[in-house]
């Protein structure tokens, strides 16, 4: 049994962009509840998060959602042995109402209180479905992350490539906009590409032979290109193939680049993570490349993709047994780097 | 019954712990920091220092802005927190009515006021009856030009507070001339007592859940949107 087996339960915070979420967490694999409030309805109406307005339900939610998490973990304040909050990264106003809520709940009963970087959650996410055999390569996808990092073991992280321009999950909702996709626009391509054939050759930026970066503005441009070029010209184009087409494009790099990185890196699993780990397209194609070279590959029930408390409490319990503690000046950092956790 | 008061609603930030009128302890910066980092510490220190625990307080006092939106968003979920994990009662108060308390043997309006940019102020109406500051006119976003016309129409003198008095002093002047009072630079700062003990004569609220900010502003997104929805039923 190792130091990371000890039993525990943390409640997480998570307020980085637009959910206020609270959970309870046992030993870091077993989740007691999962408490989230989505602002996905308001922020519909402007097409996007907007930062004021998440900030407004955030200090709305941030009670209600911790009142029901530890409610329905039938747990008590002192049955808690940590609370961990997402410290960054994230949208600053946010990222505040969590931070200075879970510092209120660390004073008021004098508990530990351990930072989280957010993407982290997103990786032990996975902890939460199953077991995580390192060293590992975890591929992150969301909105604002498109990275590769390298596990040799519990809270180590390194990144080995990460975007150059746009986030994979940007690329999703740019593109969905210009086919006019209704916000967010990531799960509806996902879709629309279920119905399509990827009938055009968009790009695909390998970049160096060597390199695990990636850059996805190009692949944009080009989609949002072939759709203005065909409107022009008055040519009727069928979106899902345009849709299927893209996310392909999308798809092949992602998977290609995971893999070369897990068999250079002699890894024992393969953890996907992140809002996009929620897309269908990349979840087969991940799926069948591993299952032909052999490595067990992770990725988190649909529910614990998008952003939530859960992983932020997988995250923290891990944190917690190495001893990070933040102190009441605990700030929230947008910019926080992973390496430095 | 000892009531913990938060401000963090504007640049001056301020805690402070009285039991009953008494004042026990009261901490006040007037300095361009972040609240966020030095909000919580202020408070553990300050209860460590009168030797109270959490759990020892009967009542949580909050400005509730207006303000910076951040600033009142710090102070309001940690004193909305602690309210409700702890089960204590939570009292907002508006922060003008707090500043407005500086003015309290003034005889005549007491003008409270925090500069909201563009031209723009938070500001309201109060005035002292037997000892008790009264609203006379309800807290608001509005134009200084504006107001200071509006003002001059009471014909009574005015005493104008707050820490951005020096950026507004001569538009104040040339407004309202000799009914412009100017106090010492002293009682610029709200006082996080003063916030303690007004919170005594209110009611706690209702359901803490529900407490927001007073913003006395829609995010600006919001109101264009609202905007929107308007002209396309017209
Ligand atoms: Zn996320």
């Amino acid at each position: 049994m190792s130091r990371f087996d000890q039993e525990t339960t943390v409640l997480g915070i998570e307020t980085s962009c637009d959910e206020t979420a609270a959970a309870v967490v046992k030993d870091g694999t077993k989740i007691l509840s999962n408490v989230v409030a989505s602002q996905i309805k308001s922020h519909k109406r402007f097409g996007g998060v907007v930062p004021e307005v998440a900030s407004r339900h955030h200090v709305e939610q941030f009670t209600l959602v911790c009142e029901k998490a530890m409610e329905d973990a039938k747990v008590d304040w002192k049955d808690l042995d940590a609370i961990a909050v997402t410290q960054g990264p994230g949208l600053v106003g946010a990222l505040l109402i969590g931070v200075n809520g879970a510092k209120a709940l660390s004073f008021a009963y004098d508990l530990p209180l351990v930072p989280v970087h957010h993407i982290t959650g997103h990786i032990y996410a996975n902890r939460l479905s199953g077991d995580m055999k390192f060293p590992l390569i975890a591929l992150i996808v969301s909105g604002g992350h498109t990275e590769l990092i390298y596990m040799k073991e519990h809270g180590s992280y390194e990144i080995i490539g990460q975007t150059r321009d746009d986030a994979a999950g940007e690329a999703f909702d740019k593109v969905a906009r210009t086919i006019g996709l209704p916000y967010p626009g990531g799960p509806e391509i996902d879709k629309l590409a279920n119905i399509g054939e990827p009938t055009i050759d968009f790009p695909r930026a390998w970049l160096e032979p060597d390199s695990y970066d990636f850059s996805f503005s190009g692949l944009k441009s080009a989609v949002i290109n072939t759709v203005h070029n065909a409107e022009q010209r008055g040519e009727e184009l069928n979106k899902a193939d345009i849709a299927a087409s893209f996310r392909e494009s999308v798809v092949d790099v992602l998977v290609t680049k995971t893999i070369k990185a897990a068999k250079n890196y002699h890894v024992k699993q393969i953890l996907v993570a992140g809002g996009v780990a929620a897309n269908q397209g990349l979840r087969e194609r991940m799926a069948s490349a591993c299952a032909k070279e052999g490595i067990p590959l992770s990725i988190p029930p649909l529910a614990l993709c998008t952003d939530n408390a859960a992983m932020i409490a997988a995250a923290g319990t891990i944190g917690y047994l190495k001893g990070h503690r933040a102190d009441m000046s605990l700030n929230g950092k947008p910019g926080l780097n992973i390496e430095d956790f | 019954m000892k009531i913990l008061a938060i401000d963090s609603s504007n640049l001056v930030m301020g805690v402070a712990v009285n039991d009953e009128e008494r004042v026990l302890g009261e901490l006040i910066t007037n300095v361009k920091k972040n609240h966020s980092i030095r909000l919580m510490p202020a408070i553990e220190q300050l209860l460590k220092d009168v030797d109270l625990n959490p759990n020892d307080l009967d009542r949580i006092a909050v400005a509730m802005g207006p303000g910076s939106y951040t600033g009142v968003r710090i102070g309001v979920t940690i004193a909305k927190t602690l309210a409700w994990t702890l089960n204590k009662d939570l009292v907002g108060i508006s922060s003008l009515e707090i500043l407005a308390q500086n003015g309290r043997h003034f005889n005549g309006y007491i003008i409270p006021f925090f500069d909201a940019r563009r031209g723009q102020v938070y500001t309201g109406i109060y005035k002292c009856e037997k000892g008790i500051v009264k609203v006379v006119e309800e807290d608001r976003l509005t134009l200084l030009d504006k107001w200071l016309e509006h003002l001059v129409q009471y014909d009574q003198p005015l005493l104008f507070l707050g820490n951005d008095l020096e950026k507004h002093r001569q538009t104040i002047k040339d407004y309202c001339g000799t009914l412009a009072v100017f106090p010492e630079t002293t009682m610029n700062n709200p006082r996080p007592s003063e916030l303690a003990n007004l919170s005594i004569g209110r009611p706690a609220v209702p359901d803490v859940h529900q407490f927001v900010p007073q913003y006395l502003q829609l995010a600006e997104a919001e109101a264009k949107w609202l905007d929107k929805q308007k002209r396309s039923y017209t």
